[in-house]
């Protein structure tokens, strides 16, 4: 199936879970990364059980803390 | 108020573009924007909103200028070493444009102070450097019902959203709490390109002129990030409500301002 993955159209075996897509995608520190499918925000305590499905849009929004 | 030709000419820029005109420029110098910390986002977006003609700018900041923050904090220069960081910006900003009233903070941001500083103003940028301030800044404007624009910086990345009451998702939608302390570098322990900071605290202050103005649309239920590295501008679209969102929900659990612990690092040396 294809995924669009922050704007990149990526290819991944059906069934994926948030969490399979993760670790595939070397996120860094994912406790601390939110995700969206298709705009809507996946809990933490969800990714192992949200089956990504064909065509789903994902982001991974990252703590930024710098500024001064 | 009706313009004197100085100001018909230092803002002819502005004048000549239908998005702002007379009307948005009036509407700049009547504006009060607040900009919490002199820093690397402070410093280009004050520059911008003093250049711009917004009438009053608050600036928020305990610090006083150090060697390393010259790297990327241009609104100070090596003369100003050892200064108070607002002092310094004053000066700066009052040197750009005489149109414009600057009022300086010369405190920590708290949660004993900030409603008391934020309610004159009307946008808030982000410009802090830490999560306990990012968050603090996020909930008094979300109880205050103030917009302001969030940012973040680090390494050679960068992100911004606008927060407009009642009109998409706070900063806490998306991030829900502050990561323990050291769990996420700051730029201290990290590293930032100096000209991100630029870039970003120029994107927040396009967005307190697009508030004011009305002109466009603002990053209201969006995300924007910048990865110098890859050039990618990307905009990530988030949920227009967030119903369990602690501070601005539909039943918020957060109703008393919170002082998070501050990372070690980043307390004040002097």
């Amino acid at each position: 199936m294809k995924l669009n993955i922050a704007g990149n159209i990526k290819e991944y075996p059906e069934g994926t879970t948030v969490e399979q897509l993760i670790a595939a995608e070397k996120v860094e520190m994912p406790l601390y990364v939110s995700v969206t499918v298709n705009d809507d925000f996946i809990q933490t305590a969800d990714r192992q059980t949200h089956v990504l499905k064909d065509g789903d849009t994902v982001e991974f929004l990252y703590f930024m803390g710098g500024g001064r | 108020m009706a313009f004197s030709n100085e100001q018909l000419e230092r803002y002819s820029r502005h004048i000549i573009l239908k998005e702002i005109g007379v009307k948005g420029q009036k509407r700049l110098l009547n504006a009060k924007v607040l900009i919490i910390g002199a820093g690397g986002l402070g410093a280009p977006a004050a520059m911008y909103l003093a250049a711009a003609g917004v009438g009053t700018i608050g600036i928020a900041d305990a610090d006083v200028v150090d060697l390393s923050n010259l790297q990327r904090q241009v609104i100070h220069s090596t003369n100003d070493l050892g200064k108070p960081k607002v002092e310094s910006a004053r000066e700066t900003m009052e040197a750009i444009n005489p149109d414009v009233k600057v009022v300086t903070y010369h405190e920590f941001i708290s949660s004993y102070n900030i409603l008391n500083i934020i309610k004159d103003y009307d946008f808030i940028l982000d410009g802090t450097d830490n999560f306990p301030a990012k968050f603090l800044i996020n909930d008094a404007c979300v109880m205050a019902k103030k917009p302001f624009c969030h940012a973040g910086i680090i390494r050679f990345r960068g992100q911004l959203m606008t927060y407009v009451p009642g009109a998409g998702p706070c900063y806490r939608c998306v991030f829900k709490n502050p990561p323990p302390k050291d769990a996420v570098p700051t730029c201290k322990q990290a590293g930032v390109i100096g000209a991100m900071a630029g870039v970003i605290g120029c994107l927040q202050a396009l967005e307190a002129v697009k508030f004011i103005t009305g002109a466009g649309e603002l990053l209201t239920g969006k995300l924007l990030t910048y990865d110098a590295l890859t050039n990618n501008f990307h905009t990530v679209k988030l949920p227009a409500h967030v119903a369990d969102c602690p501070v601005c929900g539909d039943h918020p659990t957060i109703t008393q301002l919170i002082d998070y612990e501050q990372a070690v690092c980043e307390l004040k040396k002097d």
